[in-house]
Parts: structure tokens; sequence; C-alpha cells
């Protein structure tokens, strides 16, 4: 689970990170009385969506009076930034923060990520800041300073000012820096942070280090021991069709193709996926009803699939082992009846119970196109696909 | 022969007596896995499906001499779970819970460190379907009669696409020696290498077939180990093609998030190690049977 800047900032800044003085604005009126309770001459009025690269999107503005504050707000509030992380679909802002400005002599890269390969979180620092790690990786891979934390000691002082001294930091900055760090990764622990990114991490021209940006992202497994970061979450800031799927138990991402796809299993959703590529269409999602589905749940992924006008075509494979077929039949011939499905639909059973499922779904009378095996699916729901929309 | 367990393994079920645990464990003790007991805490002295259960894994492994653990337990008690059985003395454990926290698996691994490596609890999972080697003994939630008895090994992330894999197989007449489940987490107990390695030694095992998918580095890490140590050959396929980057494919691991990660990186890698990349998932019995060919 993501959350906002602002609200990565209320955290961190509980964890002794130094960040500037801001606050929280739904309206340019409120955005303009904040302007005035932070005071000072100068103010960001940053738009609070789920992605980074907001600058580049327009989503971040200084201003040098509290008009220029309140206009920019009325800018930003119900505005779509689009950004290469939200995709084209691009996020609404519906919160903004306004931040006092500051003057930044230096930029620095900071993140802390759960690195997989040697199975511990890791710092990422860069003396190179204000830009994207990625960008950094290709065009300055040697500015890069990593350090895995023993897990079960945690972060050291020594660390932490390995890292600061690597970045180059004046000896009267070295301290600040060490507890900006060290504090990060307290909050990452507790907290079961999958990411921590500051970036920039400023030093200002009076010589302080300032958090400037700064973004969480949570363990959705862990959240259980974590009320208070589970209230956190923005549910306007995701895929409204992944939220009802998961809610309902389901998993779903949303793709560009035409072909609708129903699958029991991760891996298996992807082989399909690529299956129905191979035979020349494209997949309009990736959809896992997991185990034990029953004829209510495999309505509901019917109905989820369908809410995406792209949809010409659907096509259902299950291999079944804690599932079983003539339960998948028995919901599918449910939804196709309670749906009244207009696009063809092509069926693979495997597995579990196979012979009653396949009996079902013959005995039933609707138009269901059955497969035997895998190839056989793919190449029968893109060739109905083809036949019924003349693409 | 087959890797990890057998028709000699004992087994133990943590998290025996709730919903799950019983479902699965009959099942088990139906296709003919030495099932000896259980473990819930609170319930020992009791007796469940007919085997006893005991309130710690000390105890259990005490009184029934058990080498191998599966685990049912929910996802707050897991990671806890896991470190028990390896503190009992358990060479083989199958953690089968899905949504342990990463920072728990992290813990887990790091308590494992303490243990030295001949005497290290192999742990495969977690979010996995288990293991199986047919005809001895499955510890797992699969299907178990979708696999033949035979010469290949598999290792594999997901649960239903290794079924796709053994169930191809066997319709041509190729039979399994052991197929493993590594598990869909960024985080888990062993990977495709530390069993490739256990394959390799194995005398009833011919070919190895890995299923992979994107997400996470170590389809390569163990394609390049094979390269360098194994004499057997390795199939291999990776799935998702068609994933974007950085979403999540439902599971917690699959998703791109470094340069290395898609699934089309990673088939190429492959082939420059030498595996024999499976092109697409109907295409697992015959590039198997082409590869056993060579072999005999």
């Amino acid at each position: 689970m993501d959350i906002h800047e602002y609200q990565s900032k209320e955290i961190l800044a509980d964890y002794g990170v130094p960040i500037g003085k801001g606050g929280l604005a739904y309206s340019p009126e409120q955005a303009a009385y904040r302007a005035i309770e932070i005071g000072g001459e100068v103010w960001v009025v940053k738009a609070q969506i789920h992605s980074g690269a907001r600058g580049k999107a327009g989503g971040i503005k200084v201003c040098k009076t509290e008009d220029e504050v309140s206009k920019a707000a009325e800018e930003l509030l119900g505005a779509k930034l689009i950004t290469h992380q939200t995709g084209p679909q691009g996020k609404i802002c519906h919160r903004l923060y306004i931040e006092a400005g500051c003057n930044i002599e230096r930029e620095i890269y900071l993140a802390f990520v759960l690195d997989r390969a040697n199975e511990s979180v890791t710092v990422v620092a860069s003396a190179e800041g204000g830009m994207e790690i990625e960008e950094l990786a290709v065009t300055k891979p040697e500015s890069i300073i990593k350090i895995a934390v023993e897990a079960a000691v945690g972060m050291q002082p020594f660390q932490a000012r390995e890292i600061a001294f690597a970045l180059g930091l004046d000896k009267s900055q070295v301290n600040q820096a060490v507890t900006t760090i060290l504090g990060c990764y307290r909050a990452m622990r507790d907290l079961d942070a999958t990411m921590v990114e500051i970036n920039p991490l400023v030093v200002t021209k009076e010589g302080n280090i300032m958090a400037v940006d700064a973004k969480m992202g949570f363990d959705d497994n862990a959240l259980f021991r974590h009320s208070n970061i589970a209230e956190l979450r923005d549910k306007s800031q995701e895929d409204a069709r992944e939220m009802r799927a998961a809610d309902r138990g389901l998993s779903y991402v949303g793709l560009d193709g035409n072909i609708g796809c129903i699958i029991n299993g991760a891996g298996l959703a992807m082989a399909t996926m690529d299956m129905i590529m191979h035979a020349g269409g494209e997949p309009a999602n990736f959809l896992d009803i997991g185990g034990g589905a029953s004829p209510e749940r495999t309505t509901k992924a019917f109905n989820l699939v369908l809410s995406d006008d792209k949809v010409e075509c659907i096509l259902v494979n299950i291999f079944a082992g804690i599932n079983r077929c003539d339960w998948i039949a028995e919901g599918v011939v449910q939804a196709v009846q309670q749906i009244d499905l207009k696009v063809p639909l092509v069926v693979r059973l495997s597995g579990t119970n196979v012979e009653e499922g396949r009996k079902i779904l013959i005995d039933s009378g609707l138009p269901i196109i059955m497969a035997d095996t895998l190839k056989e699916a793919a190449d029968k729901a893109v060739a109905v696909w083809k036949e019924t929309t003349g693409k | 022969m087959a890797i990890h367990l057998d028709e000699n393994t004992k087994v133990l079920v943590q998290g025996f007596t709730g919903q799950i645990g019983s479902f699965h464990a009959t099942d088990m003790i139906k296709y003919g896995t030495n099932v000896v007991g259980g473990v819930t805490p609170g319930k020992g002295g009791t007796k469940h499906l007919d085997k006893p259960v005991f309130n710690t894994m000390k105890e259990a492994v005490e009184a029934t001499e058990a080498d191998a653990s599966i685990i049912f337990v929910p996802p707050p008690f897991a990671a806890d779970s896991i470190m028990e059985a390896a503190d009992a003395g358990i060479r083989y454990c199958v953690a089968i819970t899905d949504g342990i926290p990463s920072q728990d698996m992290i813990r887990v691994k790091r308590y494992m460190r303490r243990y030295r490596s001949d005497s290290k609890m192999i742990l495969t999972g977690p979010n996995c379907a288990g293991s199986i080697s047919p005809g001895k003994c499955m510890m797992g939630i699969m299907p178990g009669h979708i696999y033949l008895q035979g010469n290949v090994g598999i290792v594999g992330r997901s649960g239903t696409l290794g079924y796709e894999a053994a169930s191809q197989m066997k319709d041509v007449g190729i039979g399994v020696s052991s197929s493993i489940g590594i598990g869909g987490d960024p985080i888990n107990g062993s990977s495709f290498r530390d069993h490739l390695a256990a394959f390799e030694e194995d005398d009833q095992t011919d070919a190895v077939v890995i299923i992979g998918e994107i997400g996470g580095p170590q389809e390569v890490d163990a394609a390049m180990w094979a390269k360098e140590n194994m004499s057997k050959p390795v199939i291999g396929y990776v799935a998702g093609l068609t994933a974007p980057k950085g979403r999540r494919m439902g599971h917690a691991g699959a998703i791109i998030s470094a340069v290395g990660e898609s699934a089309a990186e990673k088939v190429e890698i492959l082939q420059e190690c030498g595996v024999h990349v499976v092109p697409n998932p109907s295409s697992f019995a015959s590039v198997v049977q082409e590869v056993l060919a060579k072999v005999s």
C-alpha cells in the first residue's frame, strides 16, 4: 500500500527526520490560509497523488504570494496528473500539501528498500539527488552507495556515518544526516514498510539537512498489525476495478487487450495471457480467482471482467487442485444465465472432477466453446474473437 | 530416489486441527503420505484424523521421530511456526501459508543462519502448493493424480502452472521424480538454485524443469549456477511476457521492479546459459521430450 507525501513526512518526522513547515489543504481558500499560517515569502504547492515525478507533470508549483498559492491550488485540485508511473489514465489530485520553500544548496538521493537478492533492508544513496534512481543507475552508476542492514541487530550508527561521509557531507551536517538515516530505517522496520524514499534530501543554504519529498510503501501482508497505517489508505488513488476485485477476494490487473481472462493461480494466469499473445490476441486483464472458488465468486469474476468495455471475448482457464471443476462449471453456467452474456465464451477445465464439470457445461445448452488444452483454449478464443469482431 | 521427500519421510502437520490443515492432511494421508501427527498449541494429548496432536514441535518430534513438517498456520503466526520447526530438528519443511509479512521472512532466514549447513532445515515456500515425489509422498495441496512417477524434476514458483506442466508431461508418458514448489513470495525459504543442486545429485532424475515468472533475480541466478555446475539438462519457462512494469501480478513476488526482471530479459539470459527454453506454456511436454531423447 502506498501513502501520500504529507503522510510519509508526518510519520518520518516522528522518527526524527527533519521536514519543513507545511499543512494540508482541500480548497484554494484553505491553501491560502495555510500559506499565511506557515509564514515566509515562498511556498510550494504540491499535488498529493500516489506517484513520483509530479514536478514534470506540473503537480508542483512554487508561489511567491498568497494569491498565487490560491490560484495554483485552484488549478491542481481536481486535475488529472499523468506521470510515467500513473500510466496514461493518470491520477486525480484531491489534496494539496502547502510547504515553506527552502534555499537548496545541494540535493541528495536516499532510499530504503527490501532487497530480494540479499534478503535484507538495503540503503541506497547518491550525491546526485533530484534525479530518479532508474535514471541514476544508467547515467551515474558509480555515484550509487549501497549498504545492506543485518536484520538481527538492525542498522548501526557506523553504517549511517559511512553513508553520510560517502555523500561528501560537511562534518557539521553528518550528525543530522545520521539521525535522518537511522530514523528512516527505524520507521521502515517498525511499520513494515517495503520502501522509504527521500528524493531529494537537501542541504539548505543555511547548512541544514531536510527531507523535501518523501514516499513510503507498506507491506499489505503486515497491515493487520498496523491499523494506524491501514487507515492512511486513499482509495481515490487506486484503480477502481482493482480495488473492487480485492474486496471480493480476487486479484485483478487491467490491461489493454480485448480478451477477458478468468483463471486460477497467478502463474497460470500469466502463462495463459502469454498463450493468448502467442495465438495472436491480446489479454484485457490479469485475474486470479484463487483456490476454493464458489459459484458466487465465479459470477463476481465475470461481472468484473465485463465491466471493462473493451472485452469482446472471455477465456476461462481452470486447473483445479483445491478447486473442483464441477463447482467452477456451475458458477460459469449461473453467471452466464444471470448476466445474459453477449460475448463469446471459451472454457477450459482440467484437474479434479473434470468430467463432471464438462458435463454440466454441455448439459446447460449454453453456447460455450469447450477446449481440452491450454493451447486449444487460447487458439479458439483468439479465433472466435477475430471472427465476431472482424479484427 | 527422489529429492527431499519419499516413502520413508515422516510428516507432521503444523496447524493440524484447523479447517484447511484437516482438509489437506486428509488428502495427503489418502495419497499415502506417512503423516505421523500434528501440532496445535493447546490441543496436545488429543487425537485428530486418528493421529496424535501435540502442543509443541519439540514434543511432537520426540514422540514420532518425524523429519518433515508442513505448515498451514495463519499468516500472523506462520513465521514463528517455521522457526519452531527448525529448532525442533525438522529436516524438510513446506510452508503453504500465503500472506506472511516480508520482514517476518527476513527474520526467519536470519534465524536459520544459526544452524550449520549440514544440519540446517530446508524450507520451501511460503505461499506455495507444496512438494510431491509421485507415488511416494505428497506434502502439499496439489491434485496428486496428475503426476506420473518418473525421471524429471520440477521446481516452480506457481502452483497451478506446475500442475499444467506435470499434466502435459503425463499425457505423453513422462513422469516426475520430485516436484518442488518454492512459492510466489519475494523472500522465500529456498531458491531454484538450492533445488537444482539436489536434483543434480539425485540418480533418478535425468533432467530438471524450472518454472519461473517475472520479478526477482532467482531464475537468472539458477541458470548461471547451472551453467557452471550441472551435468543434467535444465529446461526453463518464464511466465509473464504480457505483464506491465511495476504492477503486481497476483503473487507478491511477481512484480517487475528492476532491470533484468521481465520475462523477456530472463528468457534471454536463460538461453545464454544453455537452458532449454520452453517458448510457450503449451510446449512443456514437447521440449522435455526432445531434451530427454538427447540424454538417452
